[in-house]
């Protein structure tokens, strides 16, 4: 790294545009708003359950999330950058995580951080979210019961690539996406069929 | 065997049904239309003094023919002697037992969470309410043996309830106070009162 206002070895020319100052640098707009973007997220963390003992150890310092510019948890949503949900989410907590989503200020990411709120896990029953993608959208989905630090750092270090991958040229990418009228953020169908008993919940009864 | 047993039987004869001995615990089946007289009885007999009531619960067997029980079990504090008492009711009739609200405060969230999940109704409870599901839930009372695992909506119907129902909503303690009493109260604030402020009232046509 070269300090401002320094002679320029190869001409002996100062603060002159004509020079390769190392006052300057070219770059795309889109690798530095995304640069500087990955590597400030910070997180709102929704812990409910068992995962959010693995999200605080990773938080900690033997996994130190500072790693990533991370350790500031945001518990407003609106200052934070990513939500990430550590835990099942059951009904009665769905309007709340959900309102917290449209909190947060745009550019904004979704963690799915384990079984339970990627897709509801063994707790296929009458009173949890069969993955919280049903109700908020999710970027990346962490799997394990409960995942370790490394997986979630794994998952971070996923966004940290989407996001390096984003455009802002892509308006479409940063548009807030409302529930719709009947106030469910995917058709019917979808909701149906990814809330679907899997695994050795297919042989619970669905009926008396 | 607890000696209680053998005071109860000499002062309520027939209304203590019977008396047996399991792991060393004595437990004993009443009559359900005298528990609040025998609960009352207990509590402030000397000698007997089970002053402090641990938890109300329910147990609902998988042989459709047998009664639901109403399980309270007492502790005596002076004494330190735990003893269960149960009272059947029969299915097919209407489920209901007397509160013990008035005998011990406490009886009032654990009566509120029997009935949540059973349908076991309190009569002269204060606010018999629902406490661990929403109070818009429509589908029924979750432990109960005919209820389906994954409840009896469509996940896409349960996630659309959910996501209306309002978070924030709550009553006031007014509101609260006079809920008990709520037939002089005009017909608009009847109906608040009764489905509560929690979001919408489920569509009658996705109601069985």
């Amino acid at each position: 790294m070269e300090l401002a206002g320094r002679e320029d070895d190869k001409t002996g020319q100062t603060g002159t545009v004509s020079t390769l100052s190392p006052n300057w640098l070219t770059t795309k707009l889109d690798f530095l708003v995304n640069w500087s973007r990955a590597n400030s997220l910070w997180p709102m963390p929704f812990g409910t359950a068992c995962c959010a003992i693995e999200f605080m150890a990773t938080a900690a310092s033997r996994f130190d999330l500072a790693r990533f510019g991370m350790e500031r948890m945001s518990f407003s949503p609106r200052q934070a950058d990513v939500l990430i949900c550590a835990g099942r989410l059951p009904f009665k907590l769905a309007p709340v995580i959900r309102r917290i989503y449209d909190q947060m200020p745009q550019p904004k990411w979704v963690i799915s951080m384990g079984a339970c709120a990627s897709t509801g896990g063994i707790f296929d029953n009458y009173a949890m979210v069969q993955g919280i993608d049903t109700v908020v959208p999710v970027d990346v989905y962490v799997p394990g019961c409960p995942p370790r630090p490394e997986a979630l750092i794994y998952g971070i270090l996923m966004l940290h690539k989407k996001i390096k991958g984003e455009t802002l040229i892509d308006a479409e990418l940063r548009e807030e996406k409302v529930l719709d009228n009947r106030g469910l953020r995917l058709p019917v169908e979808r909701i149906d069929e990814l809330s679907e008993p899997f695994g050795n919940s297919i042989h619970q009864t669905r009926s008396e | 065997m607890n000696p209680s047993v053998e005071a109860l039987r000499s002062e309520f004869g027939d209304a203590l049904v019977s008396a047996e001995v399991s792991c060393g615990d004595t437990y004993i089946y009443i009559d359900p239309a005298r528990n609040a007289e025998i609960l009352s009885w207990l509590k402030d007999t000397p000698g007997q003094v089970y002053n402090y009531l641990v938890d109300i619960t329910a147990v609902e067997y998988r042989d459709a023919e047998l009664p639901i029980e109403v399980v309270y079990e007492l502790f005596s504090l002076d004494r330190q002697v735990p003893f269960r008492v149960k009272a059947r009711l029969p299915k097919g009739e209407s489920l209901e037992i007397a509160s013990i609200v008035s005998l011990w405060s406490a009886a009032d969230w654990l009566e509120r969470e029997v009935y949540d999940m059973f349908g076991i109704i309190f009569t002269d409870h204060p606010d018999l309410r629902r406490i661990l599901m929403w109070e818009t839930y429509a589908e029924g009372h979750p432990l109960r043996k005919s209820f389906p695992l994954r409840g009896r909506f469509s996940r896409s119907e349960q996630v659309r309830q959910a996501l209306n129902a309002n978070p924030e909503a709550h009553y006031s303690l007014e509101e609260l106070s006079i809920a008990s009493e709520n037939y002089g109260l005009p017909e608009k604030m009847r109906d608040r009162l009764r489905r509560g402020e929690r979001g919408n009232i489920p569509d009658p046509e996705v109601v069985e």
